[in-house]
């Protein structure tokens, strides 16, 4: 028979805040592994283009800190998806900030770092083979578009961890990595049923989000041969199986089937009973292994630079005319940037975004209230170029048209943008676009994630 | 009554930077059931009230979650500079609106 195997998930992500009295808790029940994620795609392309995460270096530090000091050696520590993108300098940042800490307490540690960034040429060569394959609703993907990728990353699974923990390491820093895939490892090596590794890992990876209402906390988990317990330990935290189910859920296109580079988990005969007042029995869940692994691919290209005006129309006599207003305004930036910029800027080069906050920013063309007059409206008013400096020009170029454009009702010269900030345009600087939604199929001898093993202090 | 008078969370998030999912979940099982035979969501209504091309929808009844989901494409990738809800977060409020036949 197996033995159980235990773990604790110290907060939903590095850097969101790890409750120290709730993960002491946790550790008296002596885990076999303690792991969290540090990243999300779901923050934006930006993170990953420009190298850096979301989270303050402070706020990784400190959840850092409490995993290195408070975690005896020989339990190891998975961290995923490294500083929000996971790509090379993400896990670098997150690399010197371990290194700080370690140095700081005397520490030594062995540490699994695994890369996950792909070289775009090498990705080229996998779509000129028909390796690359798209998703759902993917945007459209060619190898020009590949070869201008700033940053493209994959997303392991559990092998990469697998092979990092039989090296016998107190740490595993991964690049982009599955969720899941951190709880999954271990448990599948100690012989734990896939299905249930992974289901687990899906529950427990957004920490306590998977109880019946949001607090501080952490999760603790206990896998054994056909079921699991699951346990939040934070003060008034509780789970219960509609909590738990609802959870599968969150951020997921399919509530049943949840695709991993080595097949599926399928949740569909899942069950959840209530175990003791706060935790959860689950069991019943399946994992089909895939004929193929297929890693997950997530790119961005550069799109340029933005500078950005923001202010609010109260005027009744724009506002029942703002869409023609607006497109007037817009008109008379797009006249004078080709007299002004005309040299320098096609007009393939930029773009005006606006977002009418009040008539229809947030939901746009899906919004079904867009015909109510409000009573005023904010204007984020966005001009996009190839260079900061041009997209500030744009930017004064539109300030005397939004300002002062004419309507009919006033004769005389108006007023008729409020605007928020002087000077009135505010940089945005570089911005980036999600380029791919595809799966790379990597050749059979192919290493898509590189290991190296540091040993530091 | 209307949705939002009989429900726990009505979400709507990002699954993935492509696609947008909608959670509409209950906490008391006699309700969900009435809402689910009541037949007022269903693909079609769901599309109709949120403006999207029922065929490009997946929809999913959970019993035992007490929810319904449904997941269509994001009219703009998220992050793109004419999108304007980064995290998909905002846009579900239509549904709230929907019409339940009383119990």
């Amino acid at each position: 028979m197996t033995e159980s195997v235990k773990f604790v998930c110290s907060s939903g992500a590095v850097g969101s805040g790890i409750n120290l009295p709730a993960f002491r808790a946790a550790m008296m029940r002596q885990p076999d592994f303690v792991a969290s994620d540090a990243g999300t795609i779901d923050a934006g392309p930006y993170h990953l283009g420009v190298g850096k995460g979301a989270y303050a270096t402070e706020a990784m530090r400190h959840d850092l800190e409490i995993l290195l000091t408070e975690v005896p050696r020989g339990t190891p520590i998975l961290v995923g998806s490294a500083d929000t993108a996971g790509g090379d300098p993400h896990v670098d940042r997150t690399l010197d900030i371990i290194r700080d800490i370690v140095s700081k307490h005397g520490l030594k540690r062995r540490i699994a770092v695994i890369r996950s960034e792909i070289d775009p040429c090498a990705l080229q060569a996998a779509y000129d083979d028909g390796r690359v394959v798209p998703l759902d609703h993917a945007p459209p993907l060619d190898r020009d578009r590949i070869g201008r990728s700033t940053r493209i990353v994959g997303m392991m699974g559990v092998e990469p961890l697998q092979d990092a923990l039989r090296e016998d390491v107190d740490l595993v820093l991964a690049g982009r990595c599955s969720d899941s895939a951190l709880f999954a490892a271990l448990p599948i090596m100690r012989g734990i049923p896939e299905g249930l590794a992974w289901h687990a890992g899906k529950i427990v990876e957004c920490g306590t989000l998977t109880c019946e209402t949001y607090g501080k906390g952490a999760m603790f988990g206990e896998l054994f041969a056909d079921h699991g317990i699951i346990t939040p330990l934070g003060e008034g935290l509780r789970c219960t199986p509609q909590s738990v189910a609802s959870h599968s859920l969150y951020e997921n296109g399919d509530p049943y089937l949840h695709r991993e580079s080595s097949g599926t988990l399928d949740i569909s005969e899942a069950h959840f009973e209530q175990y003791d007042p706060v935790s959860v029995r689950i069991s019943g869940a399946r994992y089909i292994p895939a004929d193929r692994p297929s890693i997950k691919l997530e790119g961005v290209e550069f799109a340029g630079y933005q500078s950005m005006l923001i202010g609010g129309i109260r005027d009744p006599f724009i506002i029942r005319q703002f869409d023609k207003w607006l497109a007037e305004v817009k008109d008379e930036v797009r006249q004078r940037a080709a007299r002004l910029l005309g040299d320098v800027l096609s007009p393939d080069d930029w773009r005006i975004d606006t977002h009418s906050y009040g008539l229809n920013a947030v939901m746009g063309a899906r919004e079904p209230r867009s015909a109510e007059p409000p009573h005023e409206i904010g204007l984020a008013f966005c001009l996009s170029a190839p260079t900061q400096e041009l997209a500030n020009k744009l930017a004064e170029l539109s300030r005397q048209p939004l300002l002062h454009h004419p309507i009919p009702e006033w004769s005389g010269s108006i007023t008729g943008f409020a605007c928020l900030f002087n000077q009135a345009h505010v940089e945005r600087g570089p911005y980036w676009r999600f380029s791919m939604h595809h799966v790379l199929l990597p050749k059979p001898d192919e290493t898509v994630f590189h290991r190296e093993i540091i040993t530091l202090g | 009554m209307k949705l939002s008078d009989c429900t726990a969370l009505i979400r709507s998030k990002n699954a993935g930077p492509f696609s947008l999912t909608f959670d509409i979940m209950f906490s008391d099982e006699a309700i969900y059931q009435h809402v689910k035979r009541s037949g007022v969501i269903t693909p079609q209504t769901m599309a109709e009230t949120i403006g999207c091309d029922v065929n490009e929808m997946k929809f999913f009844v959970c019993d035992n979650a007490l929810a319904f989901k449904f997941t269509i494409p994001r009219l703009l990738p998220a992050g793109d500079p004419a999108d304007a809800d980064l995290h998909g977060g905002q846009q579900f409020a239509p549904l709230m609106d929907i019409a339940v036949p009383d119990l």
